[in-house]
């Protein structure tokens, strides 16, 4: 599982990367960011989840292994 | 002035009517389950749709909504300086492409990073305020705390003299609470305004300083400074939107401790609760609606929108929408799920929202270590701002 932040949709909201930490950082306009690649484990994913579910944007979004 | 009273908020809203100010969620209820987009014959016509969804599509469609004045009042001006997209607030009132020109400039001095580093000082703002009410057992914590904090905050960001702060106050209460005014009588009170704000530019080429005056002055768009007027308009947005809205925030917090001691012992007892329960907070009192205008003849969603109408974007209604939020009228302290719109959706997100966000969960958790326990003194009125961005501004207190 890999998680993703849709540039275009983010606006800087600021939730994702108070919500999760460890997941999420943000780039120097107060845009979130995904640290490292996305991958997420079975610890990070819950967190992830928790994210996308509350940002207001619906800019975050989570992808299946191919 | 005298107006009607409104008896319909359907056909007639007034967000000046005393009973808007004192309880909306009532009358926005109502709306959304009978209109859902109520509309208005004053102010020269407008609208005020109430569900979630259509706030957020008027609030992401920038084709047919126009920025150029986000406050409603009695005239709408085709000849704002600077003009369209630019507007007399960048980026709050430009439209694309300038706005994200505009709004790049400005984001770094609000980001994360900055706003970490603010936190002290924040710190120590909210403990001189409490440390003046030690031993007092009533008190009224809008006056004599939540409209202290953000303007202490803004006008060191901006350079400006602190011993100015009951000005900054008096600017705002312009801009934001003295919509209804006739334009003849409107324009002229904001001489003052433009004229210390130019004093401060003045001061501010004479003697550079490491603030964000200094830096709006000195920046860049394609190799040239900003224009004096955008300089001006950027500050003036600070300086307003930075205030009565994060003291707004906080009155409201304070308020509803007053009232609901298990969600004060909660704060109390389970410190980091804070982070969750400022952004539910947020959603139940958000302060802040902004206005857009029509561009041209529309229709949406079955309604006939002329160009100029206004648009309220009542995103405190949005907040309150039970197709989004199980449980919407009811504070729960702990809502792990909160996709809350307080600080508007879209490309005019709240510049300042981390700064903010700080601002309150500071002020609220400096205010209940100094008083655990309070509250709502009832032989005395709580009142309420009027227009758009509304909160307490008086609340008394009485400490237990």
């Amino acid at each position: 599982m890999k998680v993703v932040i849709d540039a275009d949709l983010c606006q800087g909201q600021g939730r994702c990367f108070s919500i999760a930490p460890n997941v999420f950082g943000f780039d120097d306009l107060g845009n979130g960011v995904v640290l490292g690649d996305g991958t997420l484990t079975s610890e990070t994913l819950k967190l992830a989840q928790l994210a996308m579910a509350n940002c207001p944007e619906h800019a975050i979004f989570i992808e299946d292994d191919e | 002035m005298h107006k009607e009273p409104v008896t319909d908020f359907a056909t007639d809203w007034d967000h000046t009517d005393p009973q808007w100010v004192n309880n909306p969620y009532p009358i926005w209820d109502d709306l959304r389950e009978r209109c859902p987009v109520a509309h208005t014959e004053r102010y020269g016509g407008g609208w005020f749709p109430t569900t979630h969804e259509m706030i957020a599509e008027i609030a992401n469609d920038t084709e047919h909504f126009t920025s150029r004045q986000v406050v409603i009042v009695h005239n709408k001006n085709p000849e704002l300086m600077p003009p369209a997209p630019i507007g007399g607030a960048p980026p709050i009132t430009s439209d694309p492409p300038f706005h994200q020109i505009a709004r790049r400039l400005i984001l770094p001095a609000f980001a994360p990073g900055p706003v970490r580093a603010l936190e002290d000082q924040v710190r120590a703002l909210c403990a001189k305020h409490l440390d003046a009410l030690t031993g007092e057992t009533r008190f009224d914590a809008g006056a004599r705390f939540a409209r202290y904090i953000s303007p202490g905050v803004i006008s060191r960001m901006l350079g400006f003299p602190e011993a100015d702060e009951d000005q900054f106050r008096d600017f705002v209460h312009l801009v934001l609470d003295l919509i209804d005014l006739p334009t003849e009588e409107r324009i002229p009170l904001f001489a003052p305004m433009t004229d210390y704000f130019d004093q401060q530019i003045a001061d501010h080429v004479a003697h550079p300083r490491d603030d964000f005056t200094s830096y709006l002055l000195n920046v860049e768009i394609d190799g040239q400074k900003l224009s004096p007027e955008h300089v001006r308009g950027t500050m003036v947005l600070t300086l307003v939107a930075g205030i009565d809205t994060t003291w707004s925030a906080i009155g409201s917090a304070i308020w509803h401790l007053a009232q609901h001691p298990e969600d004060l012992a909660r704060l109390v007892n389970e410190p980091d609760l804070m982070p969750v329960a400022v952004e539910e907070f947020l959603r139940f009192y958000a302060p802040v609606t902004m206005a857009r205008l029509v561009k041209e003849d529309m229709e949406f969603h079955g309604h006939d929108f002329k160009a100029n109408d206004w648009v309220l974007l009542g995103f405190p209604a949005a907040n309150r929408d039970p197709a989004v939020f199980k449980d919407a009228d009811q504070f729960i302290i702990d809502r792990a799920i909160n996709r809350h719109a307080a600080f508007g959706l879209g490309i005019h997100r709240c510049a300042g929202s981390n700064l903010a966000r700080m601002e309150l969960r500071v002020a609220i958790e400096e205010f209940i270590a100094r008083f655990p326990r309070f509250t709502l003194d009832e032989d005395e009125p709580v009142t309420w701002a009027p227009g758009q961005v509304r909160g307490p501004r008086a609340i008394p207190l009485r400490v237990l």
